[in-house]
Parts: C-alpha cells; structure tokens; sequence
C-alpha cells in the first residue's frame, strides 16, 4: 500500500515534460470524444457506408503493415529510421509493373503446361510475379545496406539518418528518369482480375459491368489477398523472431552488438539480413498495393512509405505487433477522414496521429523506453 | 603452447593502453591477469577475443595467428569470453541466452547434453530456463554468463572478474566452479581483482602495471611475493 504510495506521489510533477503530456492526455482524450460521437452518428445513419469505409481502411491498414514491419525491424537492429524504406516498396510495385506488362511472366504457367486449371495457372503466375518482386527488393536493400549504411555504422546516428534521406531521393529522381520508370503515372496492369462481391440478405457476386444494388458493402479477392499475406507475414515473423536461431541472433545483436559477436554471430550479416527481409514484405506490399490501385508512378512509395513509418512510431518503434497494430490503426484513420472529413484531409491525419504520439506517448503503443545504448 | 600473446599495443585514441604486452597459457592451465583498476586487464581479454584490434603485436591460438581474426571467427576456433559485467542479452530468456553461447555449433544432441551439463554446474539456472535474462539477480547473471560462454565447448575461457559483484559464498562457488570447468579440461585465463582468490585456484599467474606486465610466476610463488602482497593481498588478509 504504502510503496504504492510513494511510487504515484511524485511522478505528477517530477518529470517536466509531465505537465506538457497531461495537456496532450486531455486534448486527446477531448479528440477521442469528439471523433466516437462523429462516428456513432454516422454509423446510426448510414451503416452501409460506415462499414464500406472500414473495408477500405482495412485494405490500407494491411498494406501499411507490410511496409511498416521494415521500419521497425531495422530500427530495431541498427537505430536507424530507414527512409529509404518506401521507395524501396514503389521498385516493388514497378518490379511487378514490368514482369506482368512486359514480360508476362503472370502467365508462365500456361506456357508449360497448357491444360492447368486456369485458377493454378493464375495462382502460379501471380506468386513468381510477388516472389520476383520481393527478391529484388530485398537486393536493392541489401546493396543500399552495403553502400550507404554500413560504412556510416560507427558514424553518429544523424549521419545515417541524413544517408538514408539521400538514398530516398535518389530511388525517386532517378526512377523518375524517363529512361527508367518515368515521371508519369502508368496504368497498371493486374496479373489476376478482381473480383467484387456485394453482401446484401447475403453474399453476392457483381457481375462484371454491372453496378452492386444501392446500399450494399462490397468488398474484392484483392482484399482478401492483402488481409491473408498481411496477417500471415505477420504470423511468419513472430515465428522467425521467437523460434528460430536467425531470430533469437536479431534480437540478441539488437541488444548488445560485441556480446552477440562474442557468441560467434555475424552481426553485418544478422543486420543485412534483417534489412533483407523488411524489404521483401514492402516488396510484396508494393505489388499488392499497385494491385488494389491500379495506377503508379516513381514517387509512389513516399506517402505509404511515411504513413507506414508513423504506424510503427505508433505501435512503438522496434516492436513487430506494434507496427501491425499501428498500421491497422492508420489505415482506419485515413479511411474515415477521407470518408467522413475530405479526401486531401487523409494526408494530413498520418502526421497529426504523428505529432500527437509525439506528444503524448513517443515509445508508441507497445514500445518500451529506449535503452541508452551506442 | 594454447595462447600466445606477443608484445601486444593497443590503443584507446591517444590512450596507450597496453604497452607491450607478452604472455602464454599452455594446455590445460589456469592463468591469472592481476591487476589495479585501469591496468589494461580487460582491453586484454578484448583483443584477445577479437574485439580490439592492436596495433603491434601478435595473438596465436593453437598455433594459427588470430590477431587480425573477426571475433565471430575466433569463437569458433575455441575461445569463449565471459566479458566484464556480464553482458547478459536482457530481452533474451536463460534458455535463449544458453542457445546464443551454442550459436557456432550445429550438433543439436550434443548441445541438448552439453546444457544438461551446465543446468548440473549452475542448478538455480534450470530453475529459470524461462525467465528473461535482465530479470536475473547479478549472482545469476554471472552464472549464466559463464553457462553461455561453456555452451561454445570452449578450449580457452576467457573470465573477466567472474567474483565481481557476488556475495562471498556465491565467490566460492564460482571459483569452485572454475576449477571444476578447468579439471574437465578447459584451459582458463581468468582476470580478477580478488587477487587472493585468484592466485587460489591458478596455476600461473602475471601481475599488470598500467598496460605492462611487471611480474610473473608461479602462483603460490607469487602469493608470497612482498610486492604482490603489499598492492594487492593488503586487506583481504
Ligand atoms: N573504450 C575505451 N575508450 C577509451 N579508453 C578506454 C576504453 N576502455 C578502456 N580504456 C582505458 O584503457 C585502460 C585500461 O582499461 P581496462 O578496462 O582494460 O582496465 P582493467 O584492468 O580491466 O580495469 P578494471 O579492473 O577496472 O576493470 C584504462 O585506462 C581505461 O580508461
Ligand atoms: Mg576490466
């Protein structure tokens, strides 16, 4: 009782930061009020669309997810915000863009075995297309990591940070080449079709060129697909970082460098790798998310790219559920204030969530306090 | 001879630290690093295991010339470091940090039965598989950092003050320890600043001045050296 006491005692006043923190924790809390009354009504309203804007906000919290896990992991290991992250997920989308446009290589299958079931050969073909991307994202990084971070290992932290600034917008201007991927947008073309289907007494499917009834929530296989990949990578890396050898090594060499060196790990190796996987899944993110949107261009990976970077400075930098949790969040921020406040609002509401964590709780929602660590 | 150490200087920036530094340990000995606070005892250990690189001089181990070695090598060739303050991985639990000490080995039986083993040396470990390693009391951490560091089947261990910090029944029983690792045929370097207990359980041992050795011997000789005894026996008699 009496430790309990004392422990609560003095932490109102003692830090200086406190007072700024409780003025955030009431505007906050005011904000919260503000936004579940503005919501309830509209959800009384008109529920149909209430829930068709989650949907959409699912789809975009799940695509930010794949990007934020790389932000994550790599700050994790290297204390290092890896700016570089989101272009990295526009190449994947431009990877996929040129393999399917150009290459055809969604319909490989077919090539070989004329007489698959044309959903195998659609399957087939769209994974070597996901599979291609996320290969050559997770070169691109490793060669970045080798490049420009690795050298600046030692550097002062600020000194990476600016590289990996640099490195962002190389991967746009120099893709803005015309020679490369062009200032333009390019219409992208898909490896599969989408399919809609309308739930209304029931689920139906569109038929494509006809409208779905007024009043009814429709939804894509292309949602589907990005909330199953989302949610499985997500199961693959706990499993990774939990159970396996290489994962227990990332998080020992997260810890506490020249003791994991001590064990015998390779610690450039652990870090590149790591770098490797983070650029795999916003690899895939890219795909997915060209997919679901149909057009792209150079500059493409900026603004998911930052939105996912909040997302894991929301969920706490460095924790993977985090920056999964995080971008689910972002994904519903943006969706409802496209819906319900206006469209340019969207972008907006990425960086007030990031000022207010700022603000308010700056370890994020599952992050600890940083450990002073070199 | 297992270790040979060769005029050794290393630097800190300007900071000279180890100023020509030579020494060995054979097969199966327990050698002792003694020495004042600052004398280059630790940065020793360092360059040692591959964390420092020196600037003149040379390390051999087994005959092979490691001094330019990266330390995840040098591992696996048969030295383990228990560094100074134990090093614990924090986040990691007593059975995850064991599995990082086995990292350069592949044999899952062996490494099953060699964790058997250390669960024997250090039973309030086994208690703990579970726990994270920062939650581990500063007695427990020091086991488990020698339990890790025995994970590798070391040929040469490398303890930096392994008594630091410990109660002295729990000082006994780490040294009894060391001596028991060392009678399964381990070789020790051991760095110690309870030198009396140190130059107990050691067959040889040097004596460290600010980054240079200024005497070395026997241990028992060296126990009743009047130099030895005045700077570093004084108050534990
Ligand atoms: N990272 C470093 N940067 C600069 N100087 C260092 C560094 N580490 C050690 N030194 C200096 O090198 C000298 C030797 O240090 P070392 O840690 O090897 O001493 P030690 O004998 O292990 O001492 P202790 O018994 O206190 O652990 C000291 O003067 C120390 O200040
Ligand atoms: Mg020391």
């Amino acid at each position: 009782m009496q430790k309990a006491n004392a422990a609560q005692q003095p932490s109102s006043n003692r830090r200086p930061g406190a007072r700024l923190a409780w003025i955030g924790q009431g505007f906050l809390l005011l904000l919260a009020i503000m936004v579940v009354i503005i919501l309830g009504r509209n959800l009384i309203d008109n529920p149909e669309l209430f829930i068709q804007i989650i949907i959409s906000g699912l789809q975009l919290g799940f695509v930010y997810a794949l990007i934020a896990l790389g932000y994550t992991m790599v700050y994790g290991i290297v204390k290092l915000i890896n700016f570089a992250h989101g272009d990295v997920f526009m190449v994947g989308a431009f990877v996929s863009y040129y393999a399917v446009a150009r290459f055809q290589l969604h319909v490989w299958p077919s090539a070989f075995f004329p007489d698959l079931d044309p959903l195998v050969t659609v399957t087939l073909g769209s994974l070597s297309v996901i599979l291609l991307s996320m290969i050559t994202c997770a070169a691109l990084a490793i060669t970045i990591e080798r490049v420009a971070y690795k050298p600046l290992r030692d550097a002062p932290r600020i000194a990476a940070l600016i590289t990996a600034i640099g490195v962002s917008f190389f991967l746009e201007f120099f893709g803005a080449l015309s020679f490369v991927f062009s200032p333009r947008f390019i219409p992208y073309q898909r490896p599969f079709d989408v399919v809609t289907w309308y739930i209304k007494d029931g689920i139906y499917l569109v038929e494509p060129g006809k409208a779905p009834p007024a009043g009814s929530i429709t939804f894509s296989n292309i949602l589907l697909i990005i909330a199953v990949a989302s949610i499985l990578v997500q199961v693959f890396l706990q499993f990774l970082v939990r159970k396996t050898k290489i994962g227990k090594a990332m998080r020992a060499v997260a810890f506490d460098k020249p003791t994991a060196r001590l064990m015998g790990i390779n610690v450039d190796a652990i870090i590149t790798t790591t770098f490797a996987i983070g650029a795999a899944f916003a690899g895939l993110g890219g795909v997915l998310y060209a997919i679901a949107y149909s057009s792209i261009w150079s500059q493409l990976g900026i603004l998911p790219g930052l939105k996912a970077f909040v997302a894991a400075v929301l969920g706490g930098i460095g924790s993977i559920p985090g920056a999964f949790i995080g971008a689910l969040i972002m994904g519903q921020a943006e969706s409802l204030t496209a819906g319900y406040i206006s469209t340019p609002m969207r972008d907006a509401i990425a960086f007030t969530i990031l000022i207010l964590v700022l603000l308010v709780r700056p370890t994020g929602i599952f992050g600890e306090p940083e450990k002073e660590k070199a | 001879m297992l270790l040979n150490v060769q005029d050794l200087n290393v630097y800190y920036g300007a900071i000279h630290a180890l100023q020509g530094i030579s020494f060995n340990v054979n097969q199966g000995e327990i050698v002792t690093l003694i020495g004042a606070n600052g004398a280059g005892k630790s940065t020793i250990l360092r360059t040692v295991s591959g964390l420092l690189r020196p600037r003149r001089g040379a390390v051999s181990f087994k005959d092979q010339d490691i001094t330019t070695m990266p330390a995840e090598n040098i591992v696996r060739l048969g030295i383990s470091h228990v560094p100074e303050g134990r090093k614990i991985f924090a986040p990691l639990t007593v059975q995850e940090n064991l599995e990082m000490g086995a990292y350069t080995r592949a044999d899952k039986a062996e490494i099953a039965q060699n964790l058997q083993r250390v669960f024997q040396s250090f039973s309030r470990l086994k208690e703990r598989v579970n726990q994270l390693g920062g939650t581990l009391s500063g007695g427990e951490q020091q086991m488990l950092a020698v339990g890790r560091a025995l994970m590798a089947k070391p040929t040469l261990l490398l303890l930096d003050e392994p008594s630091m910090g410990l109660s002295p029944i729990l000082v006994e029983e780490i040294f009894r320890i060391i001596q028991e690792i060392n009678q399964q045929g381990t070789s020790i370097l051991l760095v110690e600043q309870n030198a009396f207990m140190a130059l107990q359980v050691a067959h040889r041992a040097y004596v460290l001045e600010t980054g240079r050795i200024v005497l070395e011997g026997n241990a028992a000789e060296l126990q009743k050296h009047p130099k030895v005894r005045a700077a570093y026996l004084g108050d534990t008699e």
